[in-house]
């Protein structure tokens, strides 16, 4: 900070306290780490600093006479249409740090969502619509490599490639969130509930805490660029092993962790030392085409006894389908698709605001492209970045999506609030944090039973869609573009969703 | 079984309860001198105060003795225990035989000797109806002698202040409170007390007492027009000595609760007990250690074996908004903690608690209290925490788990 | 019986418990009209704050009932269920039971000269106990143990 007095931004937000209603109960001073309220007891009264409020809202939900609302700063700058706020305050950060801009979650920017503007089919008359409480309906999902063929012998003994492959009970996953850049509490909830759900999370690329391989049944253990944690136990503790080539919110570039988060725990599970900064880099050191990758895919298998699917996640750009291609063919068995628009702990602006493209296009153009070469049921697909609801889930299997991948919405259900300040590390829902008081902020006994309780309701959302289009198997949904329209899309999008505009 | 009790208030109710706990059967009969339903001691003052009603002054509910198959005789004295026939002989003649007796008979008021006593109308306060007596003599903007700056001397001063009376409180002691403050938390109070308007005089005595004046040793006289006497009181202990039970200071029993007379057990204020905090045998006279007394007795009256144990002064009591609680032996190494307001002094020896005061701030004593009873080790305690304030977050993790419920699923 | 019991692991220290214990037991009809009318709510539970753990502590309804054995004025009684209960009305705010409350759980009600004790919320008829229902974490749990 070159000049304390002067800071040429304006407080982000407002904290408008009701007198009428403040008890002065000193709760949102407590549980705020910004340290924005404060109890003065010479005006008996409490006061805030709005400097460093992140809009994360914990006080407000706390707060038990509501007597608090966070409300944007209505002091603006100069209006003007090119130059607009957030850009000049950009400006002045930087030229009071000299620093690479960091966000957190997924890009806040106005992209298009074209989940939004896709729009689902249902029964009339003909092809009646299936009521999901009174049939029997069924979103069971597997994913791996499927035979293309199926041979009898003369006995009529059916023969196949017997090919490791994951059991799901809901098309949908939790994806990977390191430990490291959640907390151990918020990676229990996601454990246990996964567990319970029938389902899979993912590690990410911080390793298994050691309590947490009893979940291993449902544990996707992740193996990135920086390779943290990884060792043979882990490898065998988890139901299938993923690649991360590379994530939607920063493709190009590998997760940073910060050395101040680095403590004992986390330490000891990424297999670091304690304090020094865990940076992956951006490609795989071993990796530099697809024969490398699936000499990787390969020694993984055959480090795991061949028992284990792997996954390849790779982030949603440009030439996508093409890069699928060539991941379909270097063993994996699943491909994961991260859209531009999915979160991260921290990311360099410039890159998460601007660098990818959006996941319905990149899937869209993933399953045409597998299908097309003949390869499609060779590999299953994955897609995240930004899966919101069970709407777009239904949208996205109807595009050829095998599953989806959540993070962002999982992390709501644990008390997230979007506030989009991961990267500070004070995360008063004790998500996105490592400091103890703050984690012992989520109860895995609260949060484990919010994320079953969301993961069925959409699993009930989705029967309810799949009713209505008198579908009653996940897997008749399966790449069904035709139970899609679009709306305001124009002919270049359409084709590349392969559907037709709404009306046609 | 036949079970007979002498005595009416905390002791005899906790045999009540000990006895009912294993025996509901059992024939249960009280006898008192007094005439009321039990009530409570201690609360004589707040009612002389106009604090508390008649019906709140009673210690049980009205259908106590009707809930707990128990046959009062009120109004009547005992006057003999007939050990040898398991029988008490009651002021009419009537004798009443019991297999099991309680003998709770407390203690009385100590007048002692003062020149022209048989001259001036005194009271004491000890029970209802002496505070009875002075209610009814009582009158707006009196003035008031007591003779005794204890407890009950200093209860009554408060009380009587709520008729504006100007009260003065004579003691040979150069202190108030002595039983239960050292002499810095003494000088606190009496300042305290003094700023409510009442008079100390203190280390003298009264030299000639006349009908409306006293004239004092060091040469002072206060004129008054009530005159209290509350320089002590004495255990009742002639029953059981005049029966042949061995009597020191008070009525000797054993752990039981038994005296040294067969089926003939005691508690409450008449019995010496054994104070754990000093490794003394004295008179504990106070209503917990009265009623778990007379709990434990009721026990082994009903044929079980209890003992009663870990037994120490203690006194919770507040003169004009200032708390006091104390509890304990203040022989040892003192750490004392003083501000405006508050006084806290801890006691410690062969390191344990061995006793506290605190005085303002008095809250959570209780904490301190159990760590004198249960004589925990300060290797086991946080004790920088324990000086600060008596909390559960000074004991270790898993002493703290275990007192405060077990462990979390 | 079903008690309250705290799990120190998930307790923040937020002190929301002791405000709702307070305005449950104030007889307002809500938090505001609780603390906002001049009167001071006493809460039954109290936090305490350490440097790694923290937790609430209210009347244990333990075994020895040493408050109710020692209380002056018989204010202190058990219910058939074994909930250790005040009678306000004959509370004369002596403190004997804060003398021997081995657990520091009897809270002295200066304003109305009285104590004040967790009844687990048997007399407010607000089902389970407020500081229960208001805990954001579940650091506190009403259970039979």
């Amino acid at each position: 900070m070159i000049n304390v007095a002067i800071n040429f931004m304006n407080p982000l937000f407002e904290v408008l306290r009701n007198p009428d209603k403040c008890i002065k109960c000193r709760v949102c001073e407590r549980q705020c780490a910004n340290e924005v309220h404060k109890y003065d007891a010479e005006l008996d009264k409490m006061i805030s600093d709005e400097t460093n409020c992140v809009d994360c809202q914990r006080c407000v939900c706390l707060c038990p006479t509501h007597a608090i609302k966070i409300k944007p700063n209505e002091n603006k700058f100069r209006e003007n249409g090119n130059w607009s706020q957030q850009i000049m305050d950009e400006v002045y950060k930087q030229a009071g740090s000299g620093g690479v801009l960091l966000s957190a979650m997924g890009t806040p920017k106005d992209y298009p969502v074209y989940w939004d503007k896709i729009l689902l089919n249902a029964s009339q008359v003909t092809n009646p619509p299936i009521d999901p409480l009174r049939e029997p309906m069924e979103t069971k999902t597997f994913l791996g490599k499927k035979n293309q063929k199926i041979t009898y012998d003369e006995n009529g003994k059916a023969h196949y490639e017997k090919t490791p492959y994951l059991e799901l009970d809901v098309p949908i996953m939790f994806s990977a969130m390191s430990f490291g850049s959640i907390s151990k509490n918020a990676h229990e909830s996601l454990a246990r509930a996964a567990t319970e759900l029938g389902t899979y999370y993912n590690t990410g690329e911080g390793g298994l805490h050691e309590d947490f391989y009893k979940y291993g049944k449902n544990t996707i253990c992740q193996v990135a660029s920086g390779r943290f944690g990884v060792f043979k136990g882990y490898l065998d503790a988890g139901a299938a092993i993923e690649i991360k080539m590379g994530q939607g919110a920063k493709p190009g570039i590998g997760g940073h962790l910060p050395g101040m988060k680095i403590n004992d725990e986390i330490s000891k599970t990424r297999m670091i030392p304690k304090g020094t900064d865990a940076i992956s880099p951006a490609p795989h050191h071993d990796i530099y085409s697809i024969e490398d990758l699936r000499q990787l895919v390969f020694s993984l298998k055959e480090a795991t006894n061949w028992e284990k699917p792997v996954i390849v996640k790779i982030a949603a750009v440009h030439n996508v389908a093409a890069i699928a291609s060539g991941v379909a063919r270097s063993g994996a068995d699943i491909i994961a698709i991260d859209g531009f628009r999915g979160g991260t702990g921290a990311a360099p602006t410039r890159i998460r605001d601007n660098v990818g493209i959006p996941i319905e296009l990149a899937l869209a153009s993933v399953d045409a492209r597998l299908r097309d070469e003949g390869i499609r049921n060779d590999v299953s697909v994955v897609v995240g970045g930004s899966v919101r609801s069970a709407a777009d889930v239904v949208k996205a299997i109807a595009l050829g999506a095998d599953a989806c991948y959540i993070a962002s919405s999982a992390l709501l259900a644990l008390g997230c609030h979007l506030c989009r300040s991961c990267n500070t590390g004070k995360c008063n829902w004790g998500i996105a944090t490592q400091r103890a008081d703050l984690v012992k902020r989520l109860n895995p006994e609260i949060g484990y039973q919010r994320l079953v309780n969301l993961v069925t309701a959409w699993d009930h959302e989705i029967k309810e869609m799949m009713g209505g289009m008198g579908i009653n198997s996940i897997e008749a949904l399966r790449g069904n573009r035709l139970m899609l329209r679009g709306v305001g899309l124009n002919q270049k999008e359409l084709d590349i969703l392969g559907i037709q505009h709404a009306g046609e | 079984m036949n079970y007979v009790i002498i005595g009416n208030s905390a002791a005899a109710v906790g045999t009540i309860a000990g006895i009912r706990e294993f025996d509901s059967t059992g024939s249960i009969t009280v006898i008192s001198d007094e005439k009321y339903h039990t009530y409570s001691r201690p609360l004589i003052s707040y009612w002389l105060q106009g604090k508390i009603s008649d019906k709140n002054i009673m210690y049980r509910p009205a259908d106590f003795y009707e809930k707990n198959g128990v046959t009062p005789i009120l109004g009547k004295r005992v006057t003999k225990i007939d050990a040898e026939n398991k029988a008490v002989v009651l002021d009419d003649g009537l004798s009443v035989p019991y297999d099991k007796l309680m003998v709770a008979t407390g203690s009385k008021p100590f007048v002692p000797p003062m020149n022209g006593l048989d001259k001036v109308h005194y009271y004491t306060f000890m029970s209802y109806d002496s505070a009875k007596a002075i209610r009814a003599e009582a009158k707006d903007g009196m003035r008031v002698l007591i003779i005794g700056a204890g407890l009950i001397g200093l209860k009554a001063a408060e009380a009587l202040s709520a008729y504006n009376a100007k009260i003065t409180v004579v003691d040979m002691a150069d202190r108030i409170l002595p039983s239960i403050l050292d002499v810095r938390a003494g000088v606190k109070m009496q300042k305290h007390i003094e700023n409510q308007g009442v008079r100390f005089i203190l280390g003298t005595s009264a030299e000639e007492l006349s009908e409306h004046s006293a004239k004092l040793k060091n040469g002072v006289t206060v004129d008054f027009d009530m005159l209290i006497i509350a320089v002590g009181v004495r255990p009742n202990t002639e029953l059981i000595a005049d029966a042949g039970g061995k009597v020191d200071r008070g009525v000797i029993t054993d752990l039981t609760q038994k005296t040294t007379l067969d089926d003939v057990y005691a508690a409450g204020d008449c019995t010496v007990s054994y104070d754990a905090s000093s490794d003394t045998n004295k008179i504990l006279a106070l209503l917990p250690n009265a009623y778990m007394q007379g709990e434990v007795a009721g026990r082994n009256m009903a044929g079980r074996e209890f003992n009663y144990v870990n037994a120490i002064p203690m006194n919770a009591i507040g003169f004009f908004g200032l708390h006091i609680i104390t509890a304990g032996s203040y022989d040892g190494e003192e750490y004392v903690d003083e501000d405006e307001n508050n006084y806290k002094k801890l006691v410690f020896r062969d390191n344990t608690l061995k006793g506290f005061i605190l005085m303002g701030d008095v809250k959570r004593a209780g904490i301190y209290t159990s760590m004198i009873k249960e004589r925990i080790d300060l290797g086991e305690v946080d004790v920088e925490l324990m000086k600060k304030a008596p909390q559960m977050m000074m004991f270790g993790k898993a002493r703290r788990l275990d007192k405060l419920g077990g462990i979390s699923k | 019986m079903k008690k309250v019991y705290v799990n120190e692991d998930w307790c923040l220290a937020c002190h929301l418990c002791e405000y709702y214990c307070a305005a449950a037991n104030s007889g307002a009809e809500n938090m505001i009209k609780a603390f906002k009318s001049g009167k001071n709510p006493v809460p039954r539970i109290q936090v305490e704050e350490g440097s790694e753990v923290n937790f609430a502590v209210q009347c244990r309804h333990c075994d020895g009932k040493a408050c109710v054995k020692g209380c002056i004025a018989g204010a202190l009684s058990v219910t058939p269920e074994g909930v250790v209960v005040c009678d306000e009305e004959k509370c004369v705010g002596c403190g004997t039971c804060v003398l021997s409350c081995p657990f520091g759980c009897i809270v002295i009600d200066e304003e109305n000269h009285r104590i004040a004790k967790c009844d687990l919320c048997t007399k407010n008829h607000d089902g389970e106990p407020a500081c229960v229902q208001g805990c954001p974490n579940k650091a506190i749990v009403f259970e039979e143990r």
